[in-house]
């Protein structure tokens, strides 16, 4: 087959009706992923990974939070990269993934900086300290509520998609400036009282535990999102054929198996 | 070209002037808002002498943020930003210029009343420079960046929280620079890094904000 007929097969997933089937039979393989990672890696942090020399166990929330943390900045990475593609190419998919992705990413900032709360108190004495990072953090949280709630007011779709991927890169643009800013105002401030100054060397079922439990946040992600926007999906195509079709086939199977 | 720039402009300060309650009840807030702080934190002079520079910069970030919906809502309402944009003048254009409006009659207003109430305060004499400087130099930044803002919560409901939301974040940078600038000042080590800073941010915002604005108030108008 000649590429003029169909074009670059894996833009032909570009297409809604095209996508909605693979997102369905991804799903499933990367939740069993994820499942299958995260037990590996807690079991590898909690029982494998041996006690930190100056910290004792509480450490081990790292094999969460770093992951987490991880997670929360690169998400908003993608959802930018989507927003653009979809404000130059006009794909109303790559509105619909970024849409998707926003929940995660803040979920994975809350896990972030609930976890470092909980490390915090019994390594520094406190829940909360003005930190750069933790700051930086908070500020993630909220241009992902931001974006949410953005998104979320706007009625027409179309407005939403492009308001949302506006104020998506607008944040994109800030995030370094705001990490830098606050990394610099909080050095002047109470210079390094606090600094999350890692062991020299790790060791490495340490690393292996937390690039385990890494792996696994990125396959809960692509699952969650996967699944999040099919029904985003069949929402916006409800006027189409094809959703109809894939309606009455859903239909039939719940019958069939009742 | 530059004719529609300051055709946009005049008719905004025009409009501006006519409605002069507008303008005076944002300095009244910035005004207000300060004023609480004593009542807040209490009257010891030394605690307000080092707060003062970080609550006259959170005061007048308020302040902005507040009339910030001002800035397209009349516009919006009686078709005016239809037809601006229909226009064949480029957007970016008459955006900069209602920006530059909205900075001469909100945010100039506060930068000149911000060496009163830093007296109020008990600021040091020497950094009234600096106060003004960083404020003169900040504000816009916030006008530029709040716009975007505006231009995508245009008339949707609840806008005024929404759009506290998707700013304030956006305004942390401008926060730590201004208000910095002045403690450098008061600390002895200098501020001009941080005027430096302001002026780039400034510069920065100036050459994208307007973009993303224009691109905003297509969204929000199609």
């Amino acid at each position: 087959m000649s590429r003029s007929d169909r074009g670059p097969s894996i833009l032909r997933f570009a297409a809604p009706q095209n996508f909605y089937p693979l997102a369905g039979r991804l799903a499933p393989w990367f939740a069993g992923a994820a499942a299958v990672l995260t037990l590996a890696g807690l079991w590898l942090s909690f029982f494998v990974a041996p006690t930190d020399a100056t910290q004792g166990e509480v450490y081990r929330v790292i094999f969460i939070h770093v992951p987490a943390a991880w997670m929360s900045m690169f998400v908003y990475l993608v959802m930018a990269f989507w927003s653009a593609v979809g404000l130059v190419m006009n794909t109303r998919l790559s509105f619909l993934m970024s849409q998707a992705l926003a929940p995660t990413g803040a979920m994975f900032c809350v896990v972030a900086l609930w976890t470092g709360a909980l490390w915090g108190k019994p390594t520094w004495g406190t829940y909360w300290v003005w930190d750069a990072r933790l700051t930086s953090q908070a500020l993630l949280l909220f241009l992902y509520l931001g974006f949410i709630a953005l998104t979320r007011a706007i009625e027409d779709p179309r407005r939403a998609d492009r308001a949302g991927a506006i104020i998506a890169l607008v944040g994109a643009v800030n995030v370094p400036v705001i990490y830098f800013s606050v990394k610099w105002w909080n050095t002047l401030h109470q210079g390094a009282s606090v600094s999350l100054t890692k062991a020299p060397s790790m060791a490495t079922t340490m690393l292996v535990g937390m690039l385990v439990m890494a792996v696994a946040a990125w396959a809960y992600t692509l699952a969650v999102v996967l699944w999040r926007v099919r029904p985003m999906i069949l929402e916006r195509e409800r006027h189409t054929e094809w959703v109809g079709a894939e309606l009455m086939r859903e239909a039939l199977r719940q019958g069939g198996r009742a | 070209m530059l004719s529609a720039f300051l055709a946009v402009l005049r008719r905004d300060l025009l409009l501006a002037w006519r409605g002069r309650a507008d303008v005076l009840v944002t300095l009244a807030f910035f005004v207000i808002v300060v004023c609480l702080f004593p009542f807040g934190v209490g009257a010891e002079t030394n605690l307000l002498r080092t707060i003062a520079p970080g609550v006259l910069w959170v005061a007048a970030l308020l302040a902005c943020l507040l009339s910030l919906h001002r800035l397209f809502a009349q516009d919006h309402g009686d078709g005016t930003l239809e037809q601006l944009l229909l226009s064949s003048e480029p957007a970016v254009l008459w955006v900069t210029a209602k920006v530059l409006a909205f900075w001469l009659t909100t945010g100039l207003p506060v930068v000149a009343v911000a060496p009163v109430l830093g007296m109020l305060l008990d600021l040091e004499q020497g950094a009234y420079p600096v106060l003004v400087i960083s404020l003169a130099l900040g504000t816009p930044i916030l006008a530029l960046l709040g716009a975007v803002g505006a231009a995508l919560t245009l008339g949707l409901r609840g806008g005024g929280m929404l759009l506290a939301l998707l700013v304030l974040p956006l305004f942390v940078p401008v926060l730590i620079f201004g208000a910095g600038a002045v403690e450098a000042e008061l600390s002895g080590t200098g501020a001009t890094a941080h005027l430096l800073l302001l002026g780039g941010g400034l510069a920065g915002a100036l050459a994208l904000a307007p973009w993303a604005c224009a691109a905003a108030l297509r969204v929000s108008t199609e």
